[in-house]
């Protein structure tokens, strides 16, 4: 974000109540990791002794593992023991008071989003009750959820609740052993959501609103499941256009998606953690591992993304097909500004037969800013017929960003058919020219031409979302041009 | 409405617009002609305000302004048009879109009130039977997949629903079929009045005998060498460029 870098410092160095979990003691735990913290954050949660048991096989694992280097990425090196993977909320007292105690910077972002006031006083980390006003909308929500008989609660909630659903599926999508960032998640993750669509079930709702006034709190190592059984639907949507102030710089998800046989699920995702200011310095690191298993036959799982924030960007939603006749989607748009860096893509392994799969990518780079698409379309020996459409563009504004395409390939059945277009153009001054003439303003021109690239991803937000993802993006690329 | 003087202007660093004058009263139509190369659409750009090209000498006034002091969607604002000879595609960006946006963005700087969904519609309607404007181009997006002349077309329609003070049309004659032309003619000829100033650039004497020129002028290497009434395009069409050019050089 170009416009609300500069004392995004300050706000980011103040304590912040998120608001989502309240009756946690205010402990915190020593920076470093081991497997006492491990215990820790276990006890804290009053975990089973089986998670326990789960976390240390993780962290055991991990020890043995290394960061990944293989990305096209500029990463200074993470001291792991400096950092807490524990603390609880810190007092409210000590967040700004008011509005007029926070950057007009970020206020005026959240104008132009048009965000109302008390979400507004919410994200920034002002001390009043507005979370408390969103408590009884949620409460409404969770009663119509209730009916339906789908389960949507934070992960430790889910822990407690309905232990056979999350022995089950946890770690089933993503094995805790998986990379190096999951493996850490798997050690040390806090908290997150877990969504259970019970059979035949349509999810009454998206589950959007609710999250975006509720879990806020995602943590550092956030740690999600969704589970559609058998012909049920959901579509869940993670993340908030409105930029949040965080005090973590590492932030390590691991998202795990289960759709059995005939049921459907949509994830969407804003991403739009602080970037950094515009010399590079802050940010937040967002290292995700995102992972669908279409386990049943006539399964459906389709990733949407909308990524603008964060310094740095790791992160493939993938798709794995075993079912017959299933469907993996991946939609994407990434933005990079000033310094930041993204690496993100998708991998789609087709395993059943007539298992088909689209990869929409749009990345647009500004300024300093590097990018790439990694993609891998496997088809297994298995995957009769399969199909794979992949579409990879990227839009540069000004000659000193990047982009850069990795689309790997690999055929293992010869019935499969795998097609790949890919361009990369400039935001062309003749493009920007044409708009100027007719009268539109610079900004408002680069907002359409952006936005005309990536409308392709964007007609698969939902509606209310797409609005913002669109103001977003214009908000996000503010002098990049000229 | 337009005065010109001893305009010099610089595309990376090569001279293209060498000393050019030019002065067009409100109401009147002038054609440009002249060789391939010799700086039309660079006027064209010029005056519109396009990024890279640099006056070094000379002045234009407009409407009584400075016009080269005013940055392009400035002019726009006063009534500059373009009719691009060679409109750009803009990918996702639907057409009728982008004119609600031009057509809001130059009433709500002219202090005007923005017109709302139907009373833009309802321009619109009006608008493309003036240039036997296809339906289906206005929601596709801008320019993307038109054909040539579908694209001319696109612009002229633009004009019409912008209502333009001065417009400068870049060759907008080139690649219509004999019937587009005769349409398009119509349609900017119904768009001739009083006010509006029209520049033409044209490769093509058939184009006149449409839209009937008040002045017809040669640009050549930079600067107009000659100019005359409507009976000098018909001269050029049978004698071409080179005994003005030598004319002139003697
Ligand atoms: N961006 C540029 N860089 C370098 N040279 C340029 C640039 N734009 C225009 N020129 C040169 O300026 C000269 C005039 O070009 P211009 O397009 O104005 O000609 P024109 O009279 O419109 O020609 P035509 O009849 O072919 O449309 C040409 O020699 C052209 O190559
Ligand atoms: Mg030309």
């Amino acid at each position: 974000m170009s416009t609300n870098s500069e004392n995004m410092d300050d706000l980011v160095g103040k304590d912040y109540e998120h608001g989502f979990v309240t009756d946690i003691d205010s402990d915190t735990v020593a920076a470093g990791l081991s497997e006492e913290t491990i215990a820790f954050i276990s006890a804290k949660k009053e975990e089973p002794e089986w998670l326990l048991e789960w976390r240390l096989k993780a962290y055991r694992h991990w020890l043995t593992m290394e960061d990944p280097t293989w990305a096209h990425l500029d990463i200074e090196h993470i001291d792991y023991q400096a950092i807490s993977y524990y603390s609880a909320p810190k007092s409210k007292d000590d967040g700004p008071k008011s509005l007029d105690e926070v950057d007009p910077k970020l206020l005026e972002t959240y104008e132009k989003l048009g965000i109302p006031l008390q979400e507004q006083k919410f994200l920034a980390g002002v001390a009043v009750d507005a979370v408390f006003d969103s408590v009884s909308v949620a409460t409404t929500f969770k009663g119509k959820l209730a009916d339906a008989g789908v389960i949507f609660c934070p992960f430790s909630e889910a822990v407690k609740e309905h232990p056979e659903l999350v022995k089950k599926y946890l770690g089933s999508v993503v094995p805790a052993a998986d990379n190096f960032f999951a493996a850490l998640n798997s050690a040390v993750f806090t908290d997150g959501s877990f969504v259970y669509i019970p059979k035949g079930v349509r999810c009454p709702m998206e589950l959007s609103t609710y999250f975006r006034i509720n879990a806020s709190n995602t943590g550092q190592f956030e740690r999600t499941l969704i589970i559609a059984d058998e012909a049920s639907h959901v579509s869940y949507l993670e993340g908030c256009t409105a930029p949040m102030r965080d005090e973590n710089q590492l932030h390590a998800a691991v998202v795990e998606l289960v759709a059995l046989e005939d049921a459907e699920i949509k994830y969407s995702t804003v991403q739009n953690w602080y970037p950094g200011d515009e010399n590079g310095v802050g940010g937040i690191y967002n290292f995700v591992t995102k992972r669908a298993d279409c386990r049943g036959n006539n399964s459906k799982v389709s990733w949407t993304q909308v990524e603008t924030g964060s310094a740095i960007t790791w992160k493939y939603p993938s798709c794995i097909l075993k079912g017959d006749n299933s469907v993996g989607e991946f939609y994407s748009v990434a933005v990079t500004n000033n310094h930041q860096q993204a690496d993100t893509g998708t991998k789609m392994i087709h395993i059943g037969k007539n298992t088909t799969s689209t990869i929409i990518s749009k990345g647009i780079s500004a300024k300093k800013a590097q990018q790439a698409y990694r993609g891998l379309v496997k088809i297994s020996k298995s995957a009769e017929n399969a199909r794979n459409y992949t579409q990879c563009d990227s839009l540069l504004m000004g000659d000193q960003c990047g982009a850069h395409t990795f689309p790997y390939i690999e055929a293992k059945n010869s019935s499969a058919t795998v097609e790949h277009e890919a361009t990369t153009s400039k935001i062309g001054d003749d493009q920007l020219f044409y708009c100027l003439q007719r009268g539109i303003k610079e900004e408002d021109a680069v907002n359409m031409i952006v936005n005309g690239f990536c409308k392709e991803v964007f007609k698969e937000l939902p509606m209310e979302f797409a609005v913002e993802a669109q103001k977003l993006l214009g908000i996000t690329l503010e002098g990049a041009v000229g | 409405m337009l005065n010109i003087q001893d305009l010099h202007a610089k595309v990376e660093d090569k001279e293209i617009l060498k000393g050019l004058n030019l002065n067009i009263k409100a109401g009147e139509v002038h054609a440009i002609m002249g060789p391939n190369g010799s700086g039309k659409s660079t006027l064209a750009n010029v005056l519109a305000g396009k990024n890279g090209y640099e006056v070094t000498k000379g002045s234009v006034e407009y409407d009584g302004k400075d016009l080269l002091e005013l940055a392009p969607e400035e002019r726009a604002w006063a009534g500059v048009f373009l009719a691009f000879q060679y409109p750009v595609e803009i990918p996702g960006v639907n057409n009728v879109y982008l004119l609600k946006a031009a057509v809001n963005a130059i009433r709500k700087n002219r202090g005007e009130q923005e017109l709302d969904a139907v009373e833009f519609l309802s321009l619109v309607k009006e608008k493309m039977k003036l240039v036997k404007m296809k339906e289906d181009l206005l929601n596709r997006s801008v320019n993307e997949g038109f054909s040539g002349g579908e694209k001319k077309r696109n612009e002229i329609f633009q004009m019409a629903v912008l209502e333009p003070k001065l417009a400068i049309l870049d060759e907008t004659d080139s690649g219509l079929d004999i019937d587009a032309l005769k349409i398009v003619s119509e349609g900017v000829n119904s768009l001739r009045n009083e006010e509006r100033s029209i520049i033409l650039v044209t490769h093509y004497q058939r184009l006149l005998d449409y839209i009937k020129p008040d002045y017809v002028h040669v640009l050549s290497n930079g600067k107009i060498i000659k100019s005359g009434g409507p009976e000098l395009a018909l001269e050029l069409e049978e004698k071409g460029y080179d005994w003005i050019v030598e004319t002139e050089a003697a």
